[in-house]
């Protein structure tokens, strides 16, 4: 019998992510076996340390550019800055959720696991170069946030929530293989670009084309069924009628979560795949993705307008920021890929911030989430209501915020780009939204009371919230110390 | 080519022929006398007890539930058996990592008493 | 073997599969019935994959690669997806989607 050489594995790429999902395994059989229930809150202790762990073990590998599993997963500047991020978020959704679930009568062991896992595969996401690795990524996100956004079972809203979530997601799964089949017949890879010289991957094949001689039918039809399941996973416009359901039944910390960690991390693997694998099709899918962040841009801050529920408002705000982000995707430059970290961080940052004001609002039973129960926030809760309006500054993208540099690092992308008409949607769409973001600093500041909400802190919540605002400004104020980081995450765009 | 399912198309024909032809003489010979016997669900068998649509203990439904994923899991068994000589200690090492995840997740739902009957 | 049944065919029986499920998962009611539409979707591109390796490129084994890790993946939402009609079917009585409406969309 003929041996079968196994290609040697780098262990050194996936050190960040093994880190992750052991601890998490593990940190599912300590949670059963040793914590005893009502002391949940140890787990997710443990949790965060495995996160601030998995950080630390990633941060000798700076600068590196290798690959593994065959070229499957690949670990540069752009896969670690990703990496932080989330891992970033993922400590600060389980901060702030500390209190908030044994608060809500729901407190489960398994919760922070489950989040674990999630950033895990939001890593998956960032670090892959294959669409099977992509595939398995985005399915192994979609199906732990569906069981998180049910987690406040037998809460109604909640499960339903998670049904929709469900649904919508095993369907746009569905679109997501069924194109990758058809880019696969056609290039007979599913490698989005080689990492070894004789690799066969899809951006090789679209080298190799003349494209008058070849019919690409395949391909794109297969790149477009993929595009519409980005465009569920994001919740970019045609495809967004769920966000505001799913939003606002979840339980906020999960609302937090995946409204930051879904949409960069499947940006994110939208803009491998179209940089690195389908640059030169660029003519073919540009106006589409133009088109769809202009809408996307429009309706996601117009249907924030009309609402008086400010989650459901920061529900339809996160669908215009997806447009936002999706400015840094499809310039296919390496302004491009910054914008898109920066703005990624900042905007995490500044929603988590966002959501954790609410949930400081939320009181077992009832939400306080209507803009009349933020009316005077001011004369209760001082350090809430800065908080809250540093963060509405900074979505608004107001300077001196990290919202606002973000805004203009990507609307500068855009513009030379090529895309300065969308560069102007953009700007017109941000006064647009400074309207209704402004409407809930207005209330807080310069009303009366309307109805008696006892916000809550609790030091978790207050931890939380304080990074979070810490982070918006100090990112607003001095942005060189994020941009030079951000700058050395090159990636192989230009390559 | 398409010549060699010639004979299937004869049979799909032929049967669908004879399937028609009986039902059709059959109930237009046949002799129409229903008797309380005749009606009943199964003719000569035992006379029915309850409704056919019954709710079903959830403990069912977890059972199935944990059924589909562990059986989908062990398919990963398959490919691997069939070249495990050939892969050697680096395949085992592999595999075994794959195999611990999965105990990890059968303790996990053993201790949560999934497994539990009562 | 492969040039009794043309690929095309093979394709065609995946195509009317998908839109068979696609159809299922928009237009059926019941939960489980769209839970079902959404496994055909899956099963037309695992038939797909199969076939695309088998007649394009059988020299490596990516198509069944991913058939596998597609079956696997279908098998955790399915499980998913029933323990989640089960909740529902405990709070509401029911497994009609327009049924389950709270939250107003």
């Amino acid at each position: 019998m003929e041996q079968i050489q196994i290609p040697p594995v780098d262990l050194a790429v996936v050190a960040p992510l093994i880190t992750v999902v052991g601890w998490a395994i593990v940190l599912l059989l300590v949670d059963v076996f040793f914590v005893p229930a009502g002391q949940k809150r140890i787990t997710g202790y443990l949790g965060i340390a495995g996160l601030v762990m998995a950080g630390a073990v990633a941060a000798p590998l700076w600068g590196s550019d290798s690959s593994t599993f065959g070229g499957m997963l690949v670990l540069d500047n752009f896969a670690l800055a990703l990496t932080w991020i989330f891992l970033l978020i993922g400590a600060i959704s389980m901060v702030i959720a500390l209190d908030y679930l044994p608060r809500q009568g729901i407190e489960q062991g398994e919760f922070y696991p489950l989040i674990m896992f999630a950033v895990s595969a939001m890593m998956l996401l960032g670090q892959s170069a294959n669409l099977i690795v992509m595939f398995l990524g985005i399915e192994l996100l979609s199906i732990t946030l569906y069981i998180l956004t049910g987690f406040a079972y037998p809460r109604l809203s909640s499960e339903e929530a998670a049904m929709k979530y469900l649904l919508l997601g095993a369907f746009a799964a569905g679109f997501f293989v069924y194109g990758i089949a058809l880019i696969y017949g056609q290039t007979g890879t599913v490698q989005l670009f080689s990492t070894a010289p004789g690799q066969e991957s899809l951006a090789e094949y679209l080298g190799r084309q003349t494209f008058a001689a070849v019919d690409l039918t395949l391909l794109l039809v297969g790149s477009g069924l993929v595009l519409v399941a980005f465009g569920f996973k994001v919740a970019l416009v045609p495809f967004h009628m769920w966000t505001p359901d799913v939003y606002e039944g979840a339980p906020t910390p999960v609302t937090a979560f995946m409204s930051v960690g879904t949409k960069g991390a499947a940006l994110a693997a939208l803009l491998r795949l179209l940089d690195m694998a389908l640059p030169s099709l660029q003519p073919i899918w540009l106006p589409v993705l133009a088109t769809l962040a202009a809408v996307t841009m429009l309706l996601g801050n117009l249907g924030a307008i009309a609402q008086s529920n400010v989650k459901r408002m920061l529900a339809y705000s996160s669908i215009g920021h997806a447009g936002y982000l999706l400015l840094g995707v499809m310039t296919v430059s390496e302004r491009g890929v910054q914008g898109f970290l920066f703005y990624l961080l900042a905007y995490s940052l500044t929603n988590l911030g966002a959501f954790a004001v609410l949930i400081a609002l939320e009181q077992r039973g009832e939400a306080a989430w209507s803009l009349d129960d933020f009316a005077g926030l001011w004369q209760r809760q001082p350090f809430l209501a800065l908080a809250m309006a540093v963060f509405m500054l900074s979505l608004a993208g107001v300077p001196p915020t990290a919202g606002f540099v973000g805004k203009f690092y990507v609307f500068m992308a855009a513009w030379e780009g090529g895309l300065g008409w969308l560069a102007l949607v953009g700007m017109l769409t941000s006064a647009i939204a400074a309207f209704f973001y402004l409407r809930v600093i207005a209330r807080m500041f310069m009303q009366e009371p309307v109805r008696d909400v006892q916000p809550q802190l609790f030091r978790g919540l207050t931890l939380g919230i304080s990074i979070a605002a810490a982070g918006t400004l100090i990112f607003g104020i001095l942005p060189t110390l994020l941009i030079n980081v951000v700058q050395q995450t090159a990636l192989a765009v230009g390559r | 080519m398409l010549t060699d399912f010639l004979p299937i198309l004869v049979l799909f024909l032929v049967a669908a022929f004879i399937a028609v032809f009986v039902i059709v003489v059959s109930s237009l010979l046949g002799p129409r006398k229903s008797t309380a016997r005749k009606l009943a669900p199964y003719e000569s068998g035992m006379e029915p007890i309850g409704p056919a649509i019954t709710r079903i203990p959830v403990k069912f439904y977890v059972v199935a539930m944990l059924f589909i994923v562990f059986d989908i899991e062990v398919v990963f068994f398959f490919p691997y058996a069939l070249v495990f000589r050939e892969l050697g200690v680096p395949g085992l090492i592999g595999f075994g990592v794959f195999f611990l995840v999965l105990i990890a997740g059968f303790i996990y739902e053993w201790k949560k008493g999934a497994l539990k009957w009562e | 073997m492969t040039d009794a049944v043309p690929l095309s065919w093979v394709l065609g029986l995946s195509g009317a599969l998908f839109c068979i499920g696609l159809f299922a998962a928009l237009a059926r009611r019941n939960l489980v019935g769209v839970l079902m539409g959404v496994e055909l979707m899956l099963n037309a591109a695992i038939i797909n994959m199969v076939a695309f390796w088998r007649y394009l490129e059988p020299r490596f084994i990516t198509g069944q690669n991913f058939a596998i890790f597609i079956i696997a993946v279908a098998a955790a939402e399915a499980a998913v997806g029933l323990a989640m009609i089960i909740a529902i079917y405990r709070n509401w009585q029911t497994v009609k989607a327009d049924e389950v409406d709270s939250l107003k969309g």
